[in-house]
């Protein structure tokens, strides 16, 4: 039981990482903006987040968590949305390849981040040093008594802040896409953009907002994992990318759907810790249970691509600029 | 005195490119009248509807609504003016419902209010007499109940003048008479309507006046009650104009292809080639005639190989005359047919996405044809080479060089190199489509002597046309097509313009008419 629990636990910190790359991503990809620099943009993320927790609490006197969490909060979400703007700049205003831009930005955003990430080892004396202890706690922090109420207590209430937080967004998303006139508006911008914007929608106004803040939410995944995951430090051993892509197939296995993406987030962290639990692996055996999230998103792919289930789909344009006069 | 216009456009200029897409047309709908606005394919009537709805800019001239000068900037700014398009492509999102499809860009609350919607939609059907089911997901929807959508769309934004772009291309009559039903009752409800069309009987039967645009250019209007098919075939066709185009007399035309029952359905099911029948000869040059998207491509492609067709349709090729033997082309594919030892060239409408690779040079263009039949695992370059220089050669390509990719070329020397090709593997049938679209006057004299070459040479040519005076001149048979269906076979020798541009327009055997040939 405990064991059980423990992989839960771990799945589910697992899964809140990648469940912010990939609602962000939806966010984006519903406006039919397919951004492949979710990576990089989640390494942006984490990067401005701990540079700036760090600075933070190296000129305060006497540093305080919440200030330290909210001014890394900010500044995270505000380089990644920059980084979505970059790619929206490249992509509408100047019809640039999608393709290519996203990956650029992945190269890009795992550059400059391992460059300041190094650069702050250094500053901290050396290899490894790095440490905003203080805000990291405040991300970690939970209410004991609630997790105190045994293995459910345990499951429930044993997270930092954001895993909650995660959680809301993508439920507030799936509300936006389904309920709200907005979200109408944009998910037409993003199957059929001649039609919304004969329907009197500014087509590039939308995509250049959904891709500032899908990439705004998909940079929370980096913060979240480099704050809470990883306890406040850095590392150069290119977890955030892998991260990130899983976070893109986690899109394809949600069927674009943001609720959906809650429990799959889950499962992928379950299949990706599986091997922990089991005993008697060898290193090779470990390594293909990690590869079991990228298989069942390609079963996934399968499975609707034969069912040719209409609900399943990409947006019908994604991947492709808008030109009104075109003929 | 303007007062009594709902839209007037004056002097409105449109370019794209090099292409005037409209010069210097002039509109005017009266309030609560039905106007057809009536022209072929290519002479202006969308791209001018375009503008009223705020889809393009017009480059030049004034739009007046209800009297006043307007600026339409967006469709947004049309809607505002109280003006609704219904697009020929429908502008409706697939996975979303109609009611979904209404409030796309509305403004209001920020949750959808589903139910209201609904109460509004079922409104306005009873009124005028549609039926519309607010919760049905576009992708489960027929064509008919897709256009009612779009016009429940329109009416519920408040839309006082509607434009209909040739609504009727993908209705059955039925749904067609029902249709005109819903427009005479909305005309009556003070409704002002615009509907685009090229079909002259319903041009007859439901407008109150017409205008006819011709090549981009305004030729005039007319109330519906003082024309006849005959004057306004005229005015759509216009005058013959005489282009001297060398045409011998065929020598010796044995029959190659035999078209038989030939039927195909799109992939939503509409019928776009319906039981044709029809005989290709060698040693002459078949027109084929129509409005565009009658069923021209589809023929084509059918015989190329492209094309699934419905079962009964047969084409047979007969290499040797009627009493040869022959082979059926209906179920092979390009390369089973080229296998067969069959030399099928076909230069299609789409130059540089069917025909020529945009980015390859004209070398790789020239090997597309070939690269199969070299021996070893590396193409034989050789040959491909000294086509492209013969092709440059001969048909005095403008390009810099051979290794140049054919997207730098101009449009006509595209043409040439596709021609080019097509006529080096020395064809027995010859097919081309629109081949001298957007040519010069000296590129397509050199596309219509490199035909009556091949026709000289014992080739059955086909070539689809939109200018009746070349089809006419160039010809020797002319096969009408009208909505998928073949209207006739004119001798091109004796047909007129304006035989051509009826039977176009008016399928002969509808309704027990007789067209008047």
């Amino acid at each position: 039981m405990t064991q059980i629990i423990s992989l839960l636990t771990s799945a589910i910190v697992f899964g809140t990482v990648i469940l912010y790359g990939a609602v962000g991503e939806i966010f984006t990809e519903k406006s039919g903006n397919l951004n492949l620099g979710v990576p990089g943009i989640m390494y942006l993320g984490g990067i401005a987040g701990l540079a700036t927790a760090f600075f933070y609490e190296m000129y305060a006197a006497e540093p305080v968590g919440w200030i330290g969490l909210l001014l890394s909060f900010i500044a995270a979400f505000a380089a990644s949305a920059l980084a979505g703007l970059i790619y929206a700049f490249l992509t509408i205003s100047l019809r640039a390849n999608q393709n290519v831009t996203g990956l650029t930005l992945t190269i890009f955003g795992a550059g400059v981040a391992n460059l300041f990430g190094g650069s702050l080892n250094a500053m901290a004396g050396g290899v490894g040093q790095i440490s905003v202890a203080t805000t990291s706690r405040a991300y970690r922090a939970y209410i004991p008594a609630l997790s105190g109420l045994g293995h459910v207590g345990q499951l429930l209430f044993s997270f930092g802040f954001m895993a909650y937080l995660a959680v809301a967004v993508a439920l507030f998303a799936s509300w936006f896409f389904n309920r709200s006139r907005v979200g109408l508006n944009l998910r037409a911008v993003g199957e059929d953009p001649a039609t919304a914007d004969a329907a009197g929608i500014n087509v590039t106004r939308y995509k250049y907002l959904a891709t500032c803040l899908g990439a705004g939410v998909s940079g929370l995944g980096g913060l979240y994992y480099v704050m809470d995951y990883i306890k406040g430090t850095w590392s150069t051993d290119g977890t955030i990318e892998a991260l990130g892509w899983l976070a893109v197939a986690l899109v394809i296995f949600a069927t674009w759907k943001p609720a959906r993406a809650i429990w799959s987030a889950y499962l992928f962290g379950v299949l990706y810790w599986a091997y922990n639990y089991i005993t008697g692996l060898s290193r090779a055996s470990i390594e293909l249970f990690k590869m079991l999230p990228y298989v069942v998103t390609i079963l996934v792919l399968v499975a609707v691509s034969l069912r040719r289930s209409r609900e399943a789909q990409p947006p019908k344009s994604l991947g492709l600029s808008y030109f009104r006069e075109e003929r | 005195m303007t007062d009594q216009f709902a839209v007037r456009m004056v002097d409105i200029t449109k370019s794209f490119g090099s292409i005037l897409a409209n010069n210097k047309v002039y509109l005017e709908l009266r309030k609560g009248e039905i106007l057809s606005l009536l022209g072929e394919n290519g002479s202006g009537k969308t791209t001018l509807m375009n503008m009223l709805s705020g889809i393009y800019f017009p480059d030049d001239g004034q739009i007046y609504v209800n009297g006043r000068e307007v600026t339409i900037a967006s469709p947004h700014d049309a809607y505002r003016l109280g003006i609704g398009m219904v697009h020929q492509h429908f502008k409706l999102v697939d996975v979303l419902t109609a009611a979904e499809n209404i409030a796309l860009g509305l403004p209001g609350g920020a949750v959808v209010d589903r139910k209201a919607i609904g109460r509004k939609v079922r409104d306005i059907c009873d009124r005028y007499g549609f039926v519309v089911d607010p919760d049905k997901k576009i992708y489960d929807m027929s064509v008919s109940e897709k256009q009612t959508l779009e016009i429940v769309k329109t009416l519920y934004r408040g839309a006082e003048i509607l434009i209909l772009d040739e609504p009727t291309a993908v209705l059955t009559p039925q749904e067609t008479e029902k249709l005109f039903a819903v427009m005479r009752n909305m005309r009556n409800d003070g409704k002002s309507i615009i509907i685009i069309t090229h079909k002259l009987n319903e041009v007859l039967e439901i407008s109150d006046r017409v205008t006819v645009l011709r090549k981009g250019e305004y030729i005039g209007d007319m109330d519906t009650a003082k024309a006849d098919a005959r004057a306004l075939t005229d005015m759509m066709v216009g005058r013959t104009v005489t282009l001297n185009i060398q045409r011998d007399e065929p020598v010796d035309p044995q029959r190659r292809l035999e078209i038989r029952n030939l039927t195909v359905k799109d992939k939503e099911g509409v019928t776009r080639l319906d039981d044709i029948s029809l005989d290709v000869y060698a040693g002459e040059i078949l027109g084929v005639a129509g409005i565009s998207g009658c069923g021209q491509k589809e023929l084509l492609e059918a015989v190329a190989g492209l094309q699934p067709t419905q079962s009964g349709s047969s084409v047979k090729y007969r290499p040797t005359g009627p009493e040869g033997p022959a082979e059926e082309l209906i179920g092979q594919n390009p390369r089973t047919i080229a296998e067969k030892g069959i030399r099928l060239a076909f230069v299609p409408e789409d130059r540089l996405g069917m025909g020529l690779v945009a980015n390859m040079t004209l070398v790789g263009n020239m090997m597309l044809k070939e690269y199969r039949s070299g021996k070893g695992p590396l193409v034989e370059r050789r040959h491909p080479h000294e086509l492209a220089e013969q092709v440059v050669r001969e048909l005095e390509v403008v390009t810099p060089s051979i290794d140049t990719p054919v997207r730098k070329l101009s449009g006509g020397n595209v043409q040439k190199v596709l021609v080019g090709r097509e006529i080096a593997m020395g064809p027995t049938v010859l097919m081309s489509a629109y081949a001298v679209r957007g040519l010069d006057i000296n590129t397509s004299y050199t596309i219509y002597k490199l035909l009556n070459e091949q026709k000289k040479a014992g080739v059955a040519v086909i070539y689809v046309g939109e200018d009746l005076d070349v089809l006419l001149q160039l010809c020797d048979r002319i096969a009408v097509l009208c909505g998928g269906r073949l209207n006739a076979i004119l001798d091109g020798r004796t047909a007129t313009k304006e035989q051509v541009g009826y039977l176009m327009t008016n399928m002969k055997d509808m309704s027990g008419e007789e067209a008047g040939a």
